[in-house]
């Protein structure tokens, strides 16, 4: 440890990344910020601002065609890792230092049982063995809340759920008492029940062992809860980095204000999300009215589900059939012009519901009413009528879009299926003006999918619905892979929308505090029933069911939410 | 202070690289892949030109000596050349006169007159043939490019109506599953197991000979490989998000098939293809060599290795070289750019 009380001090740390032959790619440009000893810092930034690469030099992971320039400084306990040979690092990885990866599901070796792979850790670096490192392993389990350890000690990795896959890795990041243990992105591919535990096992063991965390992270609301100090990056470049009660409530830089208030919030709702744009124009306080939500009693229904149920089928032995019921029963009404928000965690059937609305998967039993008409009972001509009206928007951006067609192609098809417009020229000027409407240049139309950013994709998506002029628009996680930035646009766009046009939207999302923003209605599913409709503002002040009290209750509330109430 | 003029440009202005684009730029920069596909576009053009007899028209005169050598290997001893020589002048004995008791005796004259009207020129054959002769003296050179013509058009051929049956099978099995699926996987497992020559030599037995049958039989039974694989890319891509974006903007099932999926999987069906060519020309190599191949009035580089065993025990190696060379530089080369096509067209999509 320094003199300073640091026990990791990086200064001017620069990553670039070989490209092609003569291209270089600056991931990380010059950063410098310091760990205290048994501090938890919190590296927080959008994809691209190089925070998982700034962890992931500490460690020396970094892919083979990095390049960390001479000048580069990490230094540990008096020691400059930029310059530590591989066995060195080799030896320091897992014993002083450890780091938690988001995915637990591809970090865990799946053919071997979680305690084989804890002993390794133990053996490598701790010297136990046999009967030592076995009672070791249970002990580790039992500290990171796996219930049943001694026996759990024997599962494999895909016996257990998501949530106790991360909890068997941190096991293995904290057997050797690491001094550091760095955490990237730990909870966001888990659920925000499971998320909440995560988060308060990682703070109970830093206090425990005394450890330094390195939290990386994209999402404010958690660094708020858990962070000591946190440091702001955006594109390779620290903006801002200090105390977190400094960070949240006299935040000095434009990205770290404009990331605070781009996020929904529980507590407001305003016309419309402030966007990075804003603030860097000063328009920031515009549109910071608040928006009512919640049904009228005069609305006209244009959808409803009436029991709507879907079982899927999974082959078991030679002729065997096993029932997985997704959705059960599952009723409701969509009232034109607003939108209905579903929540659930993941395994809720929530997404199924979307689908099977659509037809994309066909209902096992129940109807859906699109004014009036059951639209399951259609044959495939007479849906086709109905195909046009009712849209989906998915959540991958990335994958929604076919990588072989232009822009062009993919919004002049579906007018093309349905004899929108007349002619190729006539289709392309529709085109165009929808690529106007959703905020992408002309110059798009020959662009293919491979060329755009993720919110710029799912803008995409949005004017290929468009071009069918829907009335109902699913929104299956839509904005869930964005960054909180490009989601605040997405957000807006979406809104806005709704007001030119009168959409109504099914929104469908794990994230409580959009669905809080964009609905009218919500409607909380578990396991594929159910637990509760109601306004908007109604369920998030007074919930009726325990469920929807527990969904609420773990999402993160970010610094004013936590710490600075207490 | 000036005003700043926005320059709007005109979508059809700018085309930006296409997926293609991006792949032929990819294949560009790969030096391995582009001498490979320099050679193939040789071979190629090799074959055209004889196909359309600019180029080894008269590969079945016999223009030299009985295994004539090579030029550059001119002093070579040729003894079945003498030996045939010799065979031609040896009985140089005088002829016994049968007149007195011949009764055809007095016609002789009359013969002998008629006999030196019928000019027969009997041409010089040459004792050196550019890269040597066969056995009837025909130039191994020219046989080797009218063999390339055969060889090559029939791995062309066969790999993609194989690659045809192959990919419409595949996407019916991986999009449609189920029913469809199960049929073509039984028929699939039928027609694997049976050993793969012996299939091809029942083909072969029921067929008669010639070009066509080579090329049904190498397309019948080389398609399973292809199948399993589109199929399996099908099943992988019917999961996509887009497919479903193109199944909720109404998109029938045969557009979403072949023009949504196909595009996606056009890579693996490509090295597919173009590895099949290489496995189909040294097929015909083999069905050839085996005798079930090309007719005999035809020359192709498997009749000609056939034809090179029995003339390697005497060393004559030039036919044997000639051939052999050819097809390895023809599918090394061919092989190459297969590989050099897969990183090429390999969708790494960001």
């Amino acid at each position: 440890m320094t003199q300073s009380g640091n026990l990791l001090e990086v200064r001017d740390l620069r990553v670039n990344f070989r490209v092609g032959k003569n291209e270089i790619f600056e991931a990380v440009k010059g950063i410098s910020f310091d760990v205290p000893a048994n501090r938890t810092v919190a590296l927080v930034g959008e994809s691209g601002s190089g925070k998982s690469v700034s962890a992931m030099s500490i460690l020396g992971l970094l892919p083979d065609n990095a390049i960390v320039p001479e000048s580069a400084r990490i230094l540990y306990g008096g020691e400059d890792l930029a310059k530590a040979s591989a066995q060195r690092l080799q030896s320091l990885r897992g014993k002083e230092m450890s780091v938690i990866f988001q995915e637990p599901m591809t970090s865990l070796n799946p053919v071997f049982p979680v305690g084989e792979q804890i002993r390794e850790v133990l053996r490598l670096h701790m010297g136990l063995s046999g009967k030592a490192a076995k009672a070791r392993a249970v002990e580790l389990l039992a500290e990171v809340g796996i219930p049943d350890p001694a026996l759990r000690v024997n599962s494999f990795p895909h016996e257990m759920s998501g949530g106790q896959q991360q909890r068997v890795m941190i096991a293995m990041a904290i057997a050797c008492e690491p001094k550091l243990l760095i955490a990237d992105e730990p909870t966001t591919a888990l659920d925000v029940t499971i998320q909440r535990q995560i988060l308060e096992l990682i703070a109970k063991l830093q206090k425990r062992h005394q450890m330094a965390v390195l939290f990386i992270t994209h999402d404010l609301g958690v660094v708020g809860e858990i962070a000591d100090h946190v440091v702001v990056m955006q594109n390779g470049v620290v903006q801002e980095q200090g105390p977190v009660k400094a960070i949240f409530e006299s935040p000095q830089h434009v990205y770290t204000k404009a990331l605070l208030e781009c996020r929904p919030r529980l507590d407001r709702r305003p016309t419309r999300l402030p966007v990075i744009d804003d603030f860097l124009t000063g328009k920031a306080e515009m549109n910071l009215a608040e928006r009512k939500r919640g049904g009228q009693p005069g609305d006209a229904v244009i959808l409803e589900a009436k029991g709507l149920t879907k079982t899927f089928f999974l082959k078991e032995g030679l002729f065997g059939k096993r029932a997985v019921p997704a959705v059960k029963s599952v009723s409701f009404r969509l009232a034109k012009g607003r939108t209905l928000g579903l929540v659930g965690e993941s395994g809720s059937g929530k997404s199924t519901v979307g689908l099977t609305l659509m037809r994309l998967h066909e209902a096992t039993a129940g109807e859906v009413l699109f004014e009036g008409t059951n639209i399951l009972a259609l044959s495939d001509k007479e849906m086709m009528a109905y195909r046009r009206r009712i849209q989906i928007i998915f959540q991958n951006p990335y994958a929604s879009l076919n990588p072989r067609f232009t822009v062009g192609n993919i919004l002049m098809e579906p007018m093309k299926i349905h004899g929108i417009g007349v002619g190729a020229k006539e289709r392309a000027d529709m085109a165009l003006a929808l690529l106007n409407r959703v905020g992408l240049p002309p110059a798009s139309f020959n662009k293919y999918p491979h060329e755009f950013s993720g919110g710029q994709r799912q803008r995409i998506a949005i004017a290929r619905c468009l071009t069918m002029k829907p009335d109902v628009l699913i929104c299956d996680e839509s904005v869930s892979a964005l960054d909180v930035s490009v989601q605040a646009q997405v957000l807006n766009l979406l809104q806005d929308l709704q007001d030119e046009f009168k959409l109504s939207y099914i929104f469908i999302s794990h994230d409580l505090a959009v669905v809080k923003h964009i609905s009218d209605e919500i409607m909380v599913m578990n396991q594929g029933e159910v637990v509760e409709i109601g306004g908007s503002d109604e369920i998030y002040r007074g919930a009726q069911q325990d469920y929807t009290r527990r969904l609420l209750a773990a999402i993160p509330r970010g610094w004013a939410g936590s710490r600075a109430a207490a | 202070m000036s005003a700043v003029m926005t320059n709007h440009v005109s979508p059809t202005a700018q085309e930006s690289p296409g997926l293609w684009a991006l792949a032929w730029r990819r294949l560009r920069a790969d030096r391995v892949g582009m001498v490979s596909l320099v050679v193939v576009i040789l071979f190629v053009a090799l074959m055209l030109a004889s196909f359309l007899g600019l180029i080894a028209k008269d590969w079945n005169q016999e223009r030299g000596v009985s295994y004539a050598n090579p030029s550059f290997l001119a002093h070579l001893e040729n003894l079945e050349a003498a030996n045939a020589t010799a065979k031609d002048s040896a009985p140089k004995a005088e002829p016994v006169d049968l007149s007195d008791i011949d009764p055809l005796a007095p016609r002789y004259k009359e013969w002998e007159e008629r006999a030196a009207k019928i000019a027969v020129t009997e041409t010089k054959r040459s004792e050196t043939l550019p890269f040597g002769g066969d056995k009837w003296g025909r130039d191994v050179l020219q046989k080797a490019i009218k063999g390339s013509e055969v060889s090559i058009f029939v791995g062309l051929t066969a790999a993609f109506f194989a690659t045809l049956i192959g990919t419409v099978l595949g996407a019916m099995a991986g999009y449609w599953g189920g029913r469809v699926n199960d049929f073509l996987e039984w028929f699939y497992n039928i027609f694997t197991s049976i050993p793969y020559i012996l299939l091809i030599l029942a083909f072969a037995a029921v067929f008669k000979r010639g070009l066509d049958t080579i090329i049904v039989i190498l397309a019948l039974t080389g398609w399973t490989g292809i199948y399993r694989l589109v199929r399996a890319e099908y099943i992988k891509h019917c999961g996509r998000e887009y497919v479903k974006a193109a199944q909720a903007i109404g998109a029938s099932h045969l557009s979403r098939m072949f023009v949504h999926i196909l595009p996606n999987a056009s890579h693996v069906v490509l090295v597919q293809l173009s590895l099949h060519v290489v496995g189909f020309i040294k097929a015909e190599v083999i069905l050839s060599f085996l005798g079930l191949g090309v007719p005999v009035d035809m020359v192709s580089w498997g009749t000609m290795l056939a034809e090179a065993q029995n003339e390697l025990v005497i060393g004559k190696w030039w036919q044997l070289f000639a051939a052999g060379a050819s097809m390895a530089v023809l599918v090394t080369a061919f092989s190459m750019l297969t590989d050099s096509l897969r990183d090429a067209l390999d969708p790494k999509i960001k």
